[in-house]
């Protein structure tokens, strides 16, 4: 377990985020790594974290419905008059909510 | 200046970071088809206005976040919590290290990753009171920096760092409790 006593561990722990935000100055990140290279707990407790956010943004991916796709690719076409000559603002009788005010 | 025409093949490949974070905020796949659709339409007519070489998945984010904030959160009952429990640092971290005695020679990364699963860790995010899961999110699932997390929220840095340091811990807390449920982690103290 992380050495709660001691200040370089609670240095490291404290700067955790901001280090693997990478959103350290060159010489703190530095400062960090010299540490981190010669304490095995809180290399230990800085994976587990790094790891921890690898899962959480595998967790948090989806893949996109065809059909949203499609209506998006609809209603971006229907807003310009383009080569096809639709009207901007969308055809008469088109799906509500494609024109109007948004 | 932004040419319109080269709208779809510039914002398109966004889609599903912007899906996959409309799903989180709204909770719901029709609010969440709904709203990428509505920013997409937004972005294509403002498209004008994008400043070319810089940002674009920033900037789709901006109209994402400020849609959904404007748009979709009014339906919610509940007036959203603007305050978190305060959460110690490695909260999860020190509560499942006895784990490594179980399970030898595994390193960290199977360990987090099997532990929880995909629904558990939506299910925390979506947990989160929305200022805090909007940080989270555009942090650590789509790695934008704070300088550009303070640019799309409209909020100072200092903001965007106290929302994660806070935001991250109460995920942590969620996931612990989701495991305890579970039985996947027993009742561990300190």
């Amino acid at each position: 377990m992380v050495d709660a006593d001691n200040a370089a561990c609670r240095d490291a722990v404290q700067r955790l985020y901001h280090f693997l935000d990478g959103e350290l100055t060159p010489e703190r990140r530095q400062l960090i790594q010299r540490h981190l290279d010669e304490c095995t707990d809180c290399i230990e407790a800085y994976e587990f974290e790094a790891e921890l956010r690898l899962a959480i943004s595998r967790g948090c991916r989806e893949s996109v419905p065809e059909t949203l796709r499609v209506r998006i690719a609809q209603a971006i076409a229907f807003e310009n008059p383009g080569p096809r000559g639709f009207p901007p603002g969308g055809l008469p009788g088109s799906t509500p909510g494609l024109s109007g005010s948004l | 200046m932004a040419d319109q025409a080269t709208f779809a093949d510039q914002a398109m490949q966004y889609m599903p970071s912007l899906y996959s974070a409309a799903l989180r905020m709204t909770r719901n796949p029709a609010d969440a088809e709904d709203l990428v659709q509505e920013s997409y339409l937004k972005a294509y007519r403002g498209f004008g206005g994008f400043q070319e070489g810089t940002n674009l998945k920033a900037w789709l984010y901006k109209i994402l976040t400020n849609t959904f904030i404007n748009s979709y959160r009014s339906k919610k009952r509940r007036p959203e919590l603007t305050e978190i429990e305060d959460v110690e640092d490695l909260y999860l971290y020190r509560r499942l290290g006895g784990l490594e005695g179980a399970t030898a020679g595994r390193s960290a990364e199977e360990e987090v990753l099997d532990l929880f699963t995909e629904s558990e860790i939506k299910d925390a995010i979506e947990a989160l009171p929305e200022q805090f899961r909007i940080a989270v999110l555009l942090a650590d699932v789509e790695g934008f920096s704070y300088k550009e997390i303070a640019d799309i929220l409209d909020v100072p840095i200092g903001t965007v760092m106290s929302r994660l340091h806070r935001g991250r811990k109460a995920l942590q807390k969620t996931l612990y409790e989701f495991g305890r449920s579970r039985g996947l982690v027993g009742d561990r103290d300190g």
